[in-house]
């Protein structure tokens, strides 16, 4: 024993004359760190309601309550959260696709009453909700992946021009299988999708390799897969929740993949249905996709179909109107194979004129009508008459049929939607300058982004926010398309701005055709004037009851005739609505499954 | 014949044993709830006055079963358990399970540099940390309060810099799969370099109150000792082992992250004894230190701390089989780890320091201890049961 190590310890005593290091807790409260886990705040603005948080908190500390009604994209839920099971792990901070949840750097709460730990961030008022400092969703961290597998395209771009080959070539197995791993299963497609497919089923089916099981979820309520796998609108694709701050879910490729994987569906797909309808016909007048969707699932469920269609071949608008380096003929025949295969016969080159449709209406027990808008509107410009100048529809029409389209050397595409871009792409095929014009902004531009983006990659020039004033003849036999300027003014009654015309300018484009496609409007001359009044309303559209059946009874209708979508998808889903709503009608059970 | 054997015929009534209880024996439970026992278990024990006659040792007071939950959850959702499988150490099991499965998903080979330095930096800060309550727990089993709330200071500045670093004070969740999951802050290496100065200023001020103790000098010395050969037999690891006079240190003998750019000392003492391991410990703050510090010169500021991650709500690893080992403050910890294709793990198992220390090595060691240096024992050998019960 040494005196040294005796004394040693005592030496601790000095410190009783030192400033302590603890402090106080009531009257010195420091705030937790700038990157603190305390209490969750919630940017409700911003949350989607995706439920993410909630699947991958690994105690089930938070659970998605509604507090909102749905809208397009958010599922008017938000994530409450129960303090009981929380572990501050913040894994919901850093896997939130909206990077709206965040943590927030408050930890001292006290109350009495344990339900009180139970939340809802945002919703819930407290006290720390406008706090900066706390947890948050940083940039070079992320849970799930916001990039794109990137799609395969025909290169060089401007090789395109000179083919009629499929621009898009399409995910092999790796690719399809690595996209469709980004998939946060929100389900916020499904509300968006206008026949609520079931995307988040048929991804992991991809993602788990089962191809077949893929394709069973997409024929559940889509008979023309891959039609929509190649030029749907893929609204989905909008509201994806990856695609928040990234690139969306390639949902539409992946379906096109899906069902590139079988040359025929006819075996992947269940014969087993129960057949409710035997015995019963249905007519299908104008072979569209909602009428296909309808005369698909009826005859599955043992209906007789007739499907009448003016054209050649069915298809309606995804035949003649989408151009082949979109979706190629032998795309359509696939699917179409199918709908024979199961039954439905169909009669083309077979346009229903005069009496005919009385004797439809006696010898079939119900009729969906489905025949599309296909007059075309006009450009109310003088001029309009003149040689040269023709409508985007008549043309893609007669370039689908084989006929031959003289569209000069230059060409200018009035309108802003798919069709316009169709008409400028195929001119551009054609040989043909191309100039677009349009009335609004670029981002007014109702054609799909990556439409635009292809057109302008094989050289289609684009001018917005111009009205057309004329069109005259110029002395050499060409055409003055004459336009002026205009600005964008805020709508009278709320609606999107509106181009407003800037008096006293003046510019002129020298072309050989002026391609109109500024819309189509209904026709519905075809039928018997009783039968035509009766299930029309004032714009001569066509007005559907929940069950796809108009004001006529034993009509059904659908498609554009009816929805003002104008796109496929929303076709086929009222070809499904009439589907439920003829069964109910001709007295069988509507619930019954459909593939 | 007693009125109950007239009305319970044929039962037999037992005769006192002849060689019953030890009247000289008393048994004891020490623990679970008890100021000397090191978390939540307990040592049943047999004494004859004040000396330990035999004893067994009790874990399962918070079996939360952390292996098999693991087996259940995705990948990423395992991640914010391991950090329980202890407390006072969190960092080496989120590392081990980090590096487990990516060097099974490939995913190591993207890890960052400045990540890996980080994760160094993490990891010896906590050692540290884990080392410096230690250290003054030792003393505080001896009855000399003073020095663990010194301690326990020095260690919550640390944990100032763990919050500041990791969003966390105890409990970081911050080594994860890809690397780490955030950037140091702006300024962080300054702050951490002057709690590194303000711990080892008063370093010396605890070696008054420690290891130049008589009090502790008197008790700690010759008290705990382990045999060498147990070493071996047992798997002995961490500081019990290198106070044995073996220099054995998964850093150095199996290098991992950026340790072997590092330049330390492996310390040993001889003796075997609760001093011997508290010199080592003591050391090993003053190593930690200075590594720690050479952390922060040699990483890089620049570059990612995470690898692009994919979709980690599907991210499946395919099938395999590994062992991943780290030095923690208490002895070598590992994890064996097998994968098979899906998206959750298969099996999971952690090697840890604290079975063998507090199970098997306490268990042989109680026989003949005094009954007042068994919390002391306890602490020395560095008990974490979550970690036995995992």
């Amino acid at each position: 024993m040494s005196l040294r190590n005796v004394i040693a310890p005592f030496s601790a005593w000095a410190r009783a004359f030192q400033k302590p290091f603890t402090v106080p807790q009531d009257s010195t409260h420091r705030p937790g760190a700038e990157r603190y886990r305390g209490w969750h705040i919630n940017d409700t603005e911003k949350c989607i309601g995706c439920g993410t948080c909630a699947d991958i908190c690994q105690n089930e500390a938070i659970d998605m309550v509604p507090v909102d009604e749905p809208t397009k994209g958010d599922s008017g839920l938000r994530p409450k959260v129960d303090y009981g099971r929380c572990c501050w792990c913040a894994l919901c901070v850093d896997v939130c696709p909206s990077a709206s949840l965040g943590m927030s750097s408050e930890y001292v709460w006290v109350d009495k009453d344990p339900d009180v730990f139970r939340y809802i961030p945002g919703v819930d008022k407290k006290d720390w909700d406008g706090d900066e400092r706390g947890w948050r969703k940083d940039a070079g961290y992320d849970l799930i992946d916001h990039e794109r597998v990137p799609m395969p395209m025909l290169e060089p771009e401007e090789e395109r021009v000179k083919t009629w080959a499929e621009v898009v070539l399409g995910y092999n197995e790796e690719q399809a299988r690595k996209e469709a791993a980004r998939c946060v299963e929100c389900g916020l497609c499904i509300a968006a999708c206008p026949a609520h497919m079931h995307i988040p089923d048929y991804i992991a089916a991809i993602r788990d390799g089962d191809y077949e099981r893929a394709v069973q979820q997409i024929y559940d309520n889509n008979p023309l897969p891959e039609m929509c796998g190649k030029v749907c609108t893929r609204r989905c694709e909008g509201v994806c929740a990856v695609g928040v701050n990234g690139d969306p879910l390639a949902i539409r490729w992946l379906k096109r993949f899906a069902t590139e994987q079988f040359s025929d569906f006819d075996q992947v797909l269940s014969r087993d249905v129960p057949q409710i309808g035997a015995g019963r016909k249905v007519a299908v007048i104008g072979g569209g996709p909602g009428g296909l969707t309808a005369a698909f699932y009826l005859a599955v469920r043992g209906f007789q179909v007739t499907v009448f269609e003016a054209l050649p071949q069915v298809g309606g608008a995804t035949f003649f109107g989408i151009p082949k380096y979109r979706f190629p003929l032998p795309s359509l025949e696939k699917q179409v194979k199918l709908l024979t295969d199961r039954g439905v016969k169909i009669l083309t080159n077979h346009k229903v004129e005069g009496d005919e449709f009385k004797r439809i209406q006696q010898e079939f027990d119900a009729v969906y009508i489905g025949t599309g808008l296909l007059k075309p509107s006009a450009l109310r410009a003088p001029g309009e008459d003149l040689p040269g100048v023709m409508h985007a529809i008549d043309m893609l029409i007669d370039h689908h049929l084989g006929k031959k389209v003289d569209v000069g050397e230059s060409v200018v595409v009035v309108g802003g939607g798919n069709v316009a871009i169709d008409a400028a792409r195929i001119s551009r095929r054609l040989g043909a300058e191309v100039t677009i014009a349009y009335r609004r902004r670029l981002v007014d531009m109702p054609a799909d982004d990556e439409e635009i983006e292809d057109a302008q990659a094989e050289g289609v020039k684009l001018i917005t926010q111009n009205i057309p004033l004329r069109v005259e003849q110029t002395p050499e036999g060409k055409l003055d398309f004459v336009w002026g300027p205009a600005e964008m003014v805020a709508s009278e009654d709320g609606g999107r701005p509106r181009p407003k015309l800037i008096e006293g300018v003046e510019n002129h484009l020298i072309v050989d055709r002026v391609i109109v496609a500024i819309g189509q409007k209904p026709d519905l001359t075809w039928l018997p004037d009783d039968v035509a009044e009766g299930v029309s309303n004032k714009w001569g559209y066509i007005d559907c009851d929940e069950n796809g059946m108009t004001h006529v009874e034993g009509i059904f209708a659908g498609g554009d005739l009816v929805n003002d979508t104008a796109d496929a998808i929303s076709a086929i889903a009222d070809g499904l609505k009439a589907v439920e709503g003829i069964s109910r009608y001709l007295g069988v059970d509507a619930k019954v499954r459909r593939v | 014949m007693s009125l109950f054997e007239i009305e319970n015929p044929g039962f037999d009534i037992l005769e006192d044993p002849q060689d019953g209880p030890n009247p000289r024996e008393v048994q004891l439970w020490f623990g679970p709830q008890h100021p000397g026992i090191t978390g939540n278990m307990s040592v049943q024990v047999w004494l004859e006055g004040d000396t330990i006659k035999r004893g067994i040792t009790h874990v399962g007071y918070l079996h939360r079963g952390f292996e098999k939950l693991m087996e259940r959850r995705k990948y990423i959702q395992s991640f914010p358990i391991v950090c329980r499988m202890c407390v006072a150490e969190p960092d080496t099991t989120e590392y081990l399970l980090a590096a487990s499965l990516e060097e099974l998903s490939g995913l190591d080979a993207e890890v960052p540099e400045k990540a890996q330095w980080i994760r160094t930096l993490v990891m010896e800060m906590s050692r540290l940390q884990a080392q410096l309550m230690v250290f003054g727990g030792q003393a505080g089993t001896m009855g000399l309060g003073t020095a663990p709330n010194w301690t326990y200071t020095l260690r919550d500045f640390l944990l100032d810099s763990f919050e500041e670093l990791t969003g966390g004070r105890v409990y970081h969740m911050y080594i994860t799969y890809g690397g780490v999951r955030r950037d140091l802050p702006q300024g962080f290496a300054l702050r951490l370099e002057k709690t590194l100065d303000a711990i080892e200023e008063r370093l010396p001020y605890l070696d008054d109150l420690i290891l130049d103790s008589e009090v502790f000098r008197t008790r700690a010395r010759g008290v705990g000792v382990l045999p060498r050969e147990w070493a071996e037999e047992i798997g002995i690891t961490g500081p019990p082992l290198r106070a044995m006079g073996i220099a054995r240190d998964t850093r150095r003998d199996f290098p991992y992250l950026k340790y072997p750019e590092l330049d330390f000392k492996v310390c040993t003492a001889t003796g075997s004894d609760i001093y011997a391991r508290t010199l080592v410990r003591r050391m090993e703050i003053q190593e930690s230190i200075g590594m720690i510090r050479q952390i922060l010169q040699k990483m890089p500021h620049e570059g990612p701390y995470c690898a692009k991650l994919p979709n980690m709500l599907h991210w499946t690893i395919p099938a395999g089989y590994t062992y991943v080992r780290a030095e923690a403050s208490r002895g070598e910890m590992g994890f064996v780890m097998v994968t098979d294709g899906s998206d959750k793990i298969r099996r999971v198992h952690l090697r840890g320091p604290s079975y063998t220390n507090a199970v098997t090595v306490l268990e042989r060691m109680l026989p003949g201890t005094n009954i007042a240096d068994l919390s002391a024992l306890m602490v020395s050998l560095q008990t974490c049961p979550p970690e036995i019960e995992r």
